[in-house]
């Protein structure tokens, strides 16, 4: 854990890429009609960042999305590396039916619940 | 030596780090990009890992090749029995992921990436550990 944030403060913060993400130009269409304007960084200070977290939908991102993620990973039994990287390549069914579930709910929140929450 | 036993996972870590950064899987950009299958980014980062994880696991299991310290290398099946917990946990996790746009490693990496509010995320995710702990048993799996 302190590796890893002292390589991401080498990557992100030292070696900091200065130029915007390179996007799909459909997803900044869909992200700019739902309100999102500030591209620039790795995440939109529109919702990340700390003057964010005085707004409603700032608030939900970062407390409840974060509650979200802790929650599900203990429930699920694993997360992104845990189920989708290391559970599929030992080839486990109970990780495919994990990942099932990541993508019902990352795209019930993508397409139902963020259109309503910006 | 102890110093040397935690240097080890301090230098993979911070390889680790380097990458979730700099291959931007960090960024909630890329996640929205994901579950909107705009690009292949996510799709082919995962997929090559999963590949190489694969290739890697067939390789230690058939040679039982040791770890560091000479015990075999195991990885203990999961219960897929438990159907439960891996549809409903799982999309609570999708929710979150999409939400905040980052999971686990990730929050660390875009703290150590100097985005600071992400201790909020993080303290959040530990309360979440916390309740599931409390109410896990009570839970259908």
């Amino acid at each position: 854990m302190a590796g890893s944030v002292l390589g991401s403060f080498l990557g992100g913060y030292v070696f900091a890429n200065p130029e915007p993400i390179d996007l799909a130009a459909s997803t900044i269409t869909d992200l700019q009609a739902l309100g999102i304007n500030d591209f620039s960084g790795l995440v939109p200070a529109d919702l990340i960042s700390w003057e964010a977290l005085g707004t409603p939908a700032g608030l939900i991102v970062l407390v409840v999305g974060g509650f979200l993620v802790g929650f599900g990973a203990r429930y699920a039994g694993g997360c992104t590396s845990g189920h989708a990287i290391s559970g599929l390549s030992d080839l486990q069914l109970a990780s495919l039916m994990a990942v099932i579930g990541f993508f019902i709910g990352g795209l019930l929140m993508t397409y139902l619940i963020y259109p309503i929450i910006l | 030596m102890k110093i040397l036993e935690y240097l080890k996972y301090l230098i993979i870590g911070t390889v680790f780090g380097f990458i979730l950064v700099k291959s931007e899987v960090v960024s909630w950009f890329r996640i929205q990009e994901m579950f909107r299958f705009d690009d292949i980014h996510m799709h082919g980062i995962i997929g090559l890992a999963i590949v190489v994880g694969i290739i890697s696991i067939q390789i230690i299991k058939r040679n039982n090749i040791k770890d560091t310290k000479g015990n075999s290398v195991t990885i203990p099946p999961k219960d897929a029995s438990q159907w439960k917990r891996y549809i409903i946990g799982g999309s609570m996790f999708g929710l979150g992921w999409a939400l905040l746009g980052a999971c686990p490693g990730p929050m660390f990496a875009l703290l150590g990436s100097g985005i600071t509010v992400m201790i909020i995320p993080i303290l959040s995710a530990i309360a979440g550990t916390y309740v599931y702990g409390m109410l896990g048993n009570s839970l259908p799996h």
